[in-house]
């Protein structure tokens, strides 16, 4: 039997800060069972930016955001378990946990306490209900980002997305980039539960329709998806008849929530919160199993990472606290904030030649430019200075990061995730994206390695976001 | 030249099959899908009927009634998932309680032991979730559950391990008589036999009539059904079946064997025989009857929906003598005018609680054409893929020491390790699609349904069967799940 003083499941952007904080604490034997071959968790195929405002005060992409924090861990004597499934977790003193992997098979640990940081899993089209055949090419958009972006691979040509959260707005970006044709994003909800900047640049730079109020009615296809009706609902959410429409596609992106996945907790017998769908804590963050406390998407489905490393931190915090000085009264329940949920639409009437929607970070302002008679700019409703940069650009020369991936050889992987190191011109993002595709770079590759110089002529590099091995042999 | 070919690798052409392998047989199946269990056998709903519903007298009586009796021996012998729950026909109406009774002793002319009138405080000691009008029930405790998958793999198997030849990715478009045997034409090639065993599901009836004047016609009866998550496994513990009433046939209620709840059939005559599509209507119907049965189906716990198409014989073969006049019952045997050609048709339910017994019978009819000798090397069983998600932790390490891949989970939401998925690639007959390691294994049948092990499964089957990932299929020909790589620059 080992023994450890904290054991962390899972090591996403959740086990890694709880981590770091208990030892931060003071904590040294600290173990993280991770089930993948690496740390990093999902955001290793979340290969776009918009990560790290809060935490790096920069813009970062999935696996930069993921580097950091595998560094931070390297760093210190924390010890991590990779390609290892935690199969069982039971609280007391100590705490009992059941894993299993490859090499030792199945084995126990105990530990003085335990994080639970599993993060969470998509819907299904199984529990949405949809009706009609059951083909393939419908995949949650998560399946369909690991496809892209760790194997490389296209699930297919011509693409309709049934919601309209964060991921499905990103993947209609991703699969448009890699050269399908996304034919419509539909939302179910009069408004989209993505953020206003990911409407902006995910659809209307690429012209994708998205159809709010509206949703996929049935799957057309016994064998491949060959197209989906979609319809119009009413208020209650029911599709009104009449306004059916058939979509010819090849396949079907669901991105329809996010449910905390806490079959670990439940074993363990936590006591769970109908409404966040995770265990209940106090305000420590531990369940009500002793010793077992929870934090990032387990605990409820948080909309930015940044949030899920603060609430970490106070999760390791809180556990290095129970192994230093021992139980404390549980308290009460108190459920974790939780920031609404956006519900972005873009404002209706806007005026496309005066006002915009920033999309420098999540707040998405709607900004106002005009025209002086001395031809300088008016910029007004932008509550940053970046906002204003940001406007003057979209009316004078606009540009974006682009992020994508590269092709590898002789890697451990199959492809690396790259950015553009700044912003390039708008209007070179296909070009750019013709010399990524048929880019092929040697491995090993790390974080930062230039991988082209000049892409599209526009004297900017494309950098690598993700760190790779050589393959061994 | 083949003894016998049989059309059809669902779980009567299996089961037929593996009761033929006892004998000295040269045995072929052909089978138009490209795994076993591809039609009526994977969408049902797994239930071994007691055996009161058929009329007595009927082969329907009889085979289920033997059928239920062999099962649990069989799922001994070949390792299959197999529970005995009990089944309860639920009745709601005070008048309608006679229709109990009448139930009960057509049970009891067939055969069936236990047969029992529950009073409502009888049955809620039973099942404490039962609905609030449900005023009495016929209990059947020799009603059991069995994994339709696991019953027609383990089946087959077993008979692949005695010799008879599986042929896949046949789909049979010709049947003539030549000599004193047929021959059957597939549209690459030729196959001859002595005798011809007709267990091609929905499609019997067109084989049936290449070889006989007297005209059968089977028109598929859809129903539709809606599995729910795990953790609504035990709502019920015995199958819950409605009284038939003026509505219609029932909806029915019951844990499956491996622990999720199962809502369904709904019944609608359709003329597609591949339609398989669920619908909103069909849907809705099945929530609001189960209702009735139990209180608080969990509706946001479905994880997916089904619908599977019973094999319902609608123009009976007629025979010159006028004889066999439409009835309620399988058509097992041979029409008068082609010998050695075996129709085992209209196998709709209790098709699947028949199974072992309709493979006995028709070996029956065999034995009297070919007259065979017995094998004297048959192996009568057969061990499943090892379970990870069932075993105890010692059985689980012992497995990882043998091989590290046991150690792998793939599928998180069963616990499905790659192992297992080896295993299911390379047994005879191997898995060679997604959803042929998924009815193996149980990868990607859990609350995710494959969101997560998708990649990995797609990704294990290439390897092993050394082909690029775009030639992996979900099921048919073209259900691919990835472009070609020098394709996937979207040209």
């Amino acid at each position: 039997m080992r023994t450890t003083d904290l054991v962390i499941v899972g090591g996403g952007p959740a086990g890694m800060a709880a981590a770091l904080a208990a030892y931060e604490k003071g904590i040294r034997d600290i173990l993280i069972l991770e089930r993948d071959k690496e740390l990093g968790g999902i955001l290793n195929q979340c290969i776009h930016n918009g990560f790290g405002l809060h935490t790096f005060k920069e813009e970062l992409t999935g696996p930069e955001y993921a580097a950091r924090y595998v560094d931070m861990v390297s760093g210190t004597q924390i010890r991590s378990l990779l390609n290892t499934m935690v199969i069982d977790v039971q609280g007391g003193e100590p705490c009992q946990i059941t894993a299993m992997n490859r090499q030792e098979g199945m084995f126990r640990i105990e530990a003085k306490a335990v994080v639970l940081a599993m993060g969470c899993r998509e819907r299904s089209r199984g529990a949405m209900n949809i009706p009609g055949y059951r083909p393939s090419g419908i995949y949650s958009a998560g399946t369909a980002q690991r496809y892209v972006n760790i194997e490389g691979r296209m699930p297919g040509r011509e693409v309709v997305v049934l919601g309209s959260g964060d991921i499905g707005l990103i993947m209609a970006r991703r699969m448009t980039l890699q050269g399908a044709k996304v034919k419509l994003v539909a939302e179910i909800m009069p408004y989209s539960g993505g953020l206003k900047r990911n409407i902006v640049q995910c659809l209307d730079d690429f012209g994708i329709p998205l159809k709010l109020s509206h949703t996929v009615t049935e799957i057309h296809g016994k064998d491949r998806v060959e197209g989906v009706t979609v319809a119009r609902v009413d208020e209650n959410l029911n599709p009104v008849p009449g306004t059916e429409e058939l979509i010819k596609c090849d396949t079907l992106l669901l991105s329809c929530g996010l449910i905390p996945e806490n079959e670990l907790s439940q074993q363990a017998g936590a006591q769970m919160d109908s409404v966040t769908q995770g265990p209940i804590v106090n305000e420590r963050l531990e369940t009500t199993v002793q010793g077992v406390f929870a934090c990032g998407n387990v605990l409820h489905v948080h909309d930015l990472v940044d949030n899920v490393s603060l609430e970490s931190e106070k999760a390791g915090a809180f556990a290095a606290d129970y192994i230093l000085n021992g139980e404390s009264d549980w308290g009460q329940a108190l459920r974790p904030k939780i920031p609404a949920k956006s519900k972005s639409t873009l404002p209706e009437g806007r005026d496309a030649s005066s006002q915009l929607i920033c999309i420098g970070c999540p707040v998405g302002c709607l900004i106002t430019v005009e025209k002086k008679e001395d031809g300088s700019l008016s910029i007004t409703g932008n509550t940053c200075k970046k906002g204003e940069e940001y406007a003057r650009n979209e009316f004078t020369a606009p540009v974006r990061t682009v992020t994508s991936m590269i092709r590898v050889e002789n890697g451990r992987g199959k492809v690396i995730p790259v950015k553009t190191a700044t912003e390039i011109p708008k209007g070179k993002i296909g070009e750019c994206m013709e010399q990524i595709r048929s880019c092929l770079v040697p491995a090993p590759v790390r974080v930062g390695d230039v991988l082209i110089e000049d892409v599209a002529g526009t004297g900017i590099a494309v950098i690598a976001t993700g760190n790779m091995e050589a393959a061994q042999g | 030249m083949y003894d016998v070919i049989i059309i059809g690798a669902g779980v009567s052409g299996c089961a037929i099959a593996r009761e033929l392998s006892r004998m000295e047989l040269k045995i072929l199946v052909l089978e138009k899908a490209c795994d076993v269990c591809e039609g009526t056998s994977k969408a049902n709903s797994g239930i071994v009927h007691a055996g009161y519903d058929a009329l007595p007298g009927t082969l329907k009586a009889r085979l289920n009634v033997e059928g239920s009796r062999r099962m649990k021996a069989l799922s001994e012998e070949l390792d299959f998932a197999y529970r005995q729950n009990g089944s309860l026909v639920l009745c709601f109406d005070e008048k309608e309680q006679h229709k109990l009774t009448e139930l009960r002793d057509r049970g009891q002319a067939n055969g069936v032991e236990g047969l029992r009138i529950l009073s409502r405080q009888e049955l809620l000691k039973l099942e404490p979730n039962v609905g609030e009008n449900v005023v009495a029930a016929l209990y059947a405790p020799t009603g059991a559950i069995v994994c339709p998958f696991g019953l027609t793999i383990a089946l087959a198997e077993n008979a692949a391990r005695n010799g008879v030849e599986f042929c896949f990715g046949q789909e049979v478009n010709r049947v003539e008589r030549r000599g004193q045997g047929y021959v059957l034409a597939t549209p690459e090639q030729e196959y001859e036999a002595r005798v011809v065993i007709n267990a091609a599901g929905v499609y019997a009836d067109r084989f049936h009539n290449m070889v006989s004047s007297a005209h059968m016609e089977i028109t598929p009866r859809k129903g539709e059904y809606l599995l729910y998550d795990k953790k609504t496994g035990n709502l019920v513990s015995n199958t819950l079946f409605q009284l038939p009433t003026a509505l219609g046939k029932g909806i029915l209620v019951t844990p499956t064997v491996h622990g999720n709840l199962l809502t369904g059939p709904t019944a609608q005559d359709i003329a597609d025989k591949e339609g398989t599509d669920t619908s909103r209507e069909g849907l809705s119907q099945v929530t609001a009857k189960a209702a009735l049965s139990v209180t608080r189906v969990p509706e946001r716990d479905v994880i997916t929906s089904f619908s599977g198409l019973r094999a319902h014989v609608s123009v009976w073969p007629q025979t010159e003598s006028g004889e066999g006049a439409e009835k309620e019952d399988f058509i097992i045997g041979q029409p008068a005018d082609a010998s050695g050609f075996i129709d085992v048709a209209g196998m709709e339910s209790p098709g699947l609680s028949c199974a072992p017994a309709t493979g006995a019978y028709v070996a029956g009819i065999v034995k009297e054409l070919l007259s065979p000798g017995e094998k004297t090397d048959f192996v009568g069983t057969r061990k499943g893929i090892p379970n990870m998600a069932l075993a105890s932790d010692q059985e689980r390490h012992e497995l990882i020491q043998k091989n590290p891949a046991y150690g792998n989970v793939i599928c998180r939401c069963e616990m499905v390790t790659e192992g297992e998925i080896l295993d299911a690639i390379h047994r005879t007959p191997g898995a060679v699609t997604v959803d042929g390691v998924k009815r193996r294994t149980r990868a990607g049948m859990g609350r995710c349904q494959s969101g997560f092990c998708n990649p990995r499964v797609v990704e294990i089957l290439a390897r092993e069967l050394k082909v690029d990932e775009s030639s992996i299929r979900k099921a048919g020909e073209d259900s691919w799940y990835l472009l070609p790589q020098e394709n996937q620059e979207g040209h």
